[in-house]
């Protein structure tokens, strides 16, 4: 069918909003509080239209398309209402954003600007509660807080429920549960929902500035998978861009000394889970093996799961396998102090801060990893720079940073069972796989269940995301061998450190570009690294405990 | 005749302020497929200038009861919801638990909803979502109550008086009567039970309340209701859930919009931007300026009449505007 938005014509589909249509035909109508994966709430009275038959004003996410709906975004009246509500809801913005204050780019800035709202033509009464700092990865100021119910609708969506709205008229605003039975898991799915920058990664930009400005410092850039398949969309590429090299470039450019890949440390990961699948299944011990290289999903499993810890692989996650051969092997190999390198992760992520923070990983006394900035941070530190990525030209990885295509796929939900297949298999039959696509544990589905034949053996496994679908596994779990977990809507692609909007449409675009950088690689197989087998090959006996595996424990509320 | 036919005849309309047929409600809760509906009878209430329902309750309580059972009987269910203002509760406490546990015993199902008094809980799903024990605030609509209401099944939901009317319909004593709610600066405040198309100056005289002052009225109830002056009344009639308010013309106009102000900007849900900031603001403008700045009130008034998400929020205009219209 066909409606007329602004007196162009659209093609609609049954039941879908007049605000659905918009954002596909990439029509301005502004929205706080709508996202399109969470069910519609409609009261931040934003995305106003004025139908043309009656005159009427209505909310475009409400407003379902019918064929010959006339609507304009654009009269008067939808000019006048729109900017008051705009006007109230960031009455409170300008005085309390940290990136407004400091004149950094604020999406609400630039929102504001557009419709030429003011933001402090309102006062709104100050909120007492001071800003929480939730594990270290997440920060949230109420103050800022408009009520939209995104975080609130997104974390009980995927099976956690923190976060509840409270207070009634001026003061209703999100506030953390404080039910002993339910805990925070870090993921910050409400830091990527988050429209006006209340609830945010707890940034370690000024750490990681302090650490480039100290000649003393040798300062290591690693990025996730991920991030190279999402940064570009901060600076308005086409989602799914493949960025690797401009990145690289872009980080010798901030002055970071060496530049090395996350993808490495994934390919040490793999290698080690491959070995211990291996090593379970032969002693038919501790089965399902669950992967654990989401640090959201550990905490579940810590706080809301104790009885399945030893089901949890022991290998420890590719950031900080990574951190670790660069501060012992790399080190020594450079006669460098491992007490002057600092590794900065770039993650698509924000309880990847919570992880590298973690005592438990410490070798000798050095964290793996100091700091940890997600892809929207990354993009904050390149816009203080004037650093326009899409700009750059593109560079090579440092040596030490080679990576396999099977390490690229770990950002894609099924892409580490993926990768640990590859290699499994060429463990368990001494062969090479013909075919190293598996497509069966591929794509956007929160859980994808399949049997996959390794020689002799039939392996029965599961890939799930978010942690709704965690438990309905864990409920089923003895029919599994090995079972993959990540706590985001379609892997780390989608990670709560990743730009907003980020949505599943976005998500699988992104997947999609990094399912492609693997396609292309040469080396697709992680035990196929040359730099992986030297640092096994110099890893000696005494330092493997220390360095791979790591040990799980129940947790209390905020631990 | 049946009772549906009965309340067709009386012409009954909702009596919580809607004024929604009757009937009508009914037959949707009956036609909506499901093997569950709900009955709930709302005493809320919780407009300032209205006290009818508490008034119903305390001296005909076996009417309301019996209404309730009406509708019950009407919908082949047995489960029903009496949401009722927590102040109300400890008012009627004893006698009404003697009607209900009566009927509860014969296989009925009515259970107590004790409401913490708002204005929001006239909301019909405003009040549904606080018996489903989550935030009380609107639902969108569609789906209304009568098809998807209580835990997602057709629901029927009526006002105390309501409830009476069909008790007396069903007996065949009703009488085209409402009950009204006359507050404010006169001489017999109280509840009266009048004819529902009396004008308002009748109403006054007849209730030995016409002021010898000058003054106006508002009407409905005495936030959301239309102001009137002391012209307008001679031909207009009752409307809403049947609130009359006498105000004396000499009170400063500051002093009259800010109890409105008050009141709404404490009694918003905050769900949506316009009533949960709207009235704040609008509220403060008032408060911090010793004259009203009109332009800027109804810069924000229009917002909130436009845009609200629900009745509530949209009726905050209503005073205000027909204040300044009719009295300044």
């Amino acid at each position: 069918m066909k409606i007329w938005i602004n007196n162009k014509e659209y093609e609609a589909e049954p039941g879908e909003s007049v605000l659905e249509v918009a954002i596909r035909n990439k029509i301005n109508i502004p929205h706080f509080c709508y996202h399109e994966d969470l069910p519609v709430g409609a009261s931040c009275r934003t995305c106003l239209v004025e139908i043309k038959d009656t005159g009427k004003i209505v909310t475009s996410c409400t407003l379902k398309a019918e064929n010959g709906l006339k609507v304009s975004s654009e009269t008067e009246k939808v000019k006048r209402l729109r900017l008051k509500n705009i006007e109230l809801l960031l009455a409170n913005h300008y005085k309390n954003c940290p990136k407004c204050q400091q004149g950094l780019f604020c999406p609400v800035a630039k929102e504001a600007k557009e419709y030429s709202a003011s933001m402090t033509k309102y006062d709104n009464p100050e909120k007492k509660s001071e800003v929480h700092n939730i594990g270290g990865a997440i920060e949230f100021d109420p103050r800022l807080c408009i009520a939209c119910n995104k975080c609130v609708a997104v974390c009980k969506k995927l099976g956690i429920g923190i976060l509840e709205m409270k207070g009634k008229n001026i003061d209703n605003h999100a506030t953390i549960n404080q039910d002993r039975n339910i805990d925070c898991i870090y993921c910050g799915q409400c830091t990527v929902h988050c429209p006006v920058g209340a609830i945010r990664e707890k940034s370690e930009i000024e750490s990681v500035e302090r650490a480039l400005n100290d000649d003393n410092k040798i300062v290591i850039a690693q990025m996730a998978p991920s991030v190279r398949a999402s940064i570009g969309e901060e600076f308005g590429l086409p989602v799914g861009t493949d960025l690797t090299g401009q990145i690289y470039t872009a980080f010798r450019k901030l002055g970071f000394d060496k530049v090395f890949d996350v993808n490495m440390g994934a390919d040490i990961t793999t290698i080690i889970e491959a070995e211990e699948l291996i090593e379970r299944i032969h002693n038919n011990k501790n089965l399902p093996m669950f992967t654990s290289c989401c640090p959201a999903w550990v905490k579940f499993v810590e706080f809301y799961h104790p009885e399945i810890i030893d089901n949890l692989t022991t290998a420890r996650s590719p950031q900080i396998h990574a951190g670790a051969a660069y501060k012992t092997w790399w080190a020594k190999k450079e006669g460098i102090d491992p007490k002057n390198i600092v590794v900065v992760s770039f993650m698509p992520c924000t309880s990847k801060k919570y992880e590298a923070h973690s005592e438990k990983f410490k070798v000798d006394g050095l964290s793996p990893v100091d700091y940890v900035l997600t892809t929207r941070e990354f993009a904050t530190l390149l816009r203080k720079q004037s650093i326009n990525i899409s700009n750059l030209e593109s560079s090579e990885v440092d040596t030490p940073g080679t990576f396999s295509g099977a390490g690229v796929i770990f950002g894609a939900s099924g892409g580490v069972m993926e990768s640990a297949l590859r290699t499994a298999y060429n463990k368990m039959t001494g062969k090479d796989l013909n075919k190293l696509e598996f497509e069966e544990i591929r794509g956007i589905e929160g859980i994808k269940k399949a049997s996959i034949k390794i020689g002799e053996k039939t392996l029965n496994v599961a890939v799930v995301s978010t942690m709704k679908n965690a438990k309905k596994i864990i409920k089923e779990m003895n029919k599994y061998d090995y079972i993959e977990v990540m706590a985001c809507p379609g892997g780390c692609i989608g990670g709560g450190g990743q730009p907003i909007p980020t949505t599943l449409r976005i998500t699988k675009k992104r997947a999609k570009a990094l399912y492609s950088i693997d396609s292309k690689m040469k080396m697709r197989k992680a035990h196929e690294n040359p730099i992986v087998k030297d640092f096994f090959d110099n890893l000696p006996d005494s330092d493997r405990e220390k360095i791979l595996y790591t040990t799980y424990s129940r947790k209390n509320k905020f631990e | 005749m049946n009772i549906i036919e009965k309340i067709e005849r009386a012409g009954l309309v909702g009596r919580g302020g809607a004024e929604y047929p009757t009937a009508k409600k009914w037959q949707d809760v009956r036609l909506a497929p499901g093997d569950q509906k709900y009955v709930i009878c709302n005493a809320s209430e919780g407009e300032i200038g209205l006290f009818k329902d508490i008034f119903i309750l305390e001296n005909y309580t076996e009417q309301v009861v019996r209404g309730m059972i009406l509708a019950l009987e009407y919908l082949e269910t047995k489960d029903a919801f009496f949401n009722i203002n927590e102040k109300y509760y400890h008012q009627i406490e004893s006698k009404i638990l003697k009607i209900i546990d009566k009927y509860n015993q014969q296989g009925y199902n009515i259970q107590f909803f004790i409401e913490e008094p708002s204005y929001i809980g006239g909301e019909e799903t405003a009040l549904l979502n606080a018996i489903e024990g989550k935030r009380t605030e609107p639902r969108l609509k569609p789906p209304y109550p009568s098809i998807e209401g209580l835990y997602g099944k057709p629901t029927l939901i009526n006002n105390v008086e309501t409830f009476y009317n069909v008790a007396c319909v069903d007996d065949n004593t009703f009488s085209a009567t409402r009950f009204f709610s006359i507050s404010g600066k006169i001489k017999n405040p109280g509840v009266y039970q009048l004819p529902d198309d009396i004008t308002i100056e009748k109403l006054l005289k007849e209730t030995n309340n016409l002021p010898d002052f000058d003054f106006f009225v508002q009407i409905g109830g005495s936030a959301s209701g239309l102001v009137l002056n002391k012209e307008q009344i001679k031909e207009q009639k009752m409307i809403g859930a049947g609130g009359l308010e006498v105000y004396d013309k000499t009170t400063p106009p500051k002093d009259v919009v800010l109890r409105w102000l008050k009141f709404y900007q404490k009694e918003s849900c905050g769900k949506c931007t316009p009533c949960r900031v709207g009235t704040y603001q609008l509220y403060n403008l008032v408060k911090n300026n010793s004259e009203i700045p009109w332009s800027e009130v109804f810069e924000i008034l229009e917002t909130l009449k436009e845009t609200s998400f629900c009745a509530l929020g949209k009726s905050v205009e209503v005073p205000i505007t027909s204040y300044y219209k009719n009295v300044l």
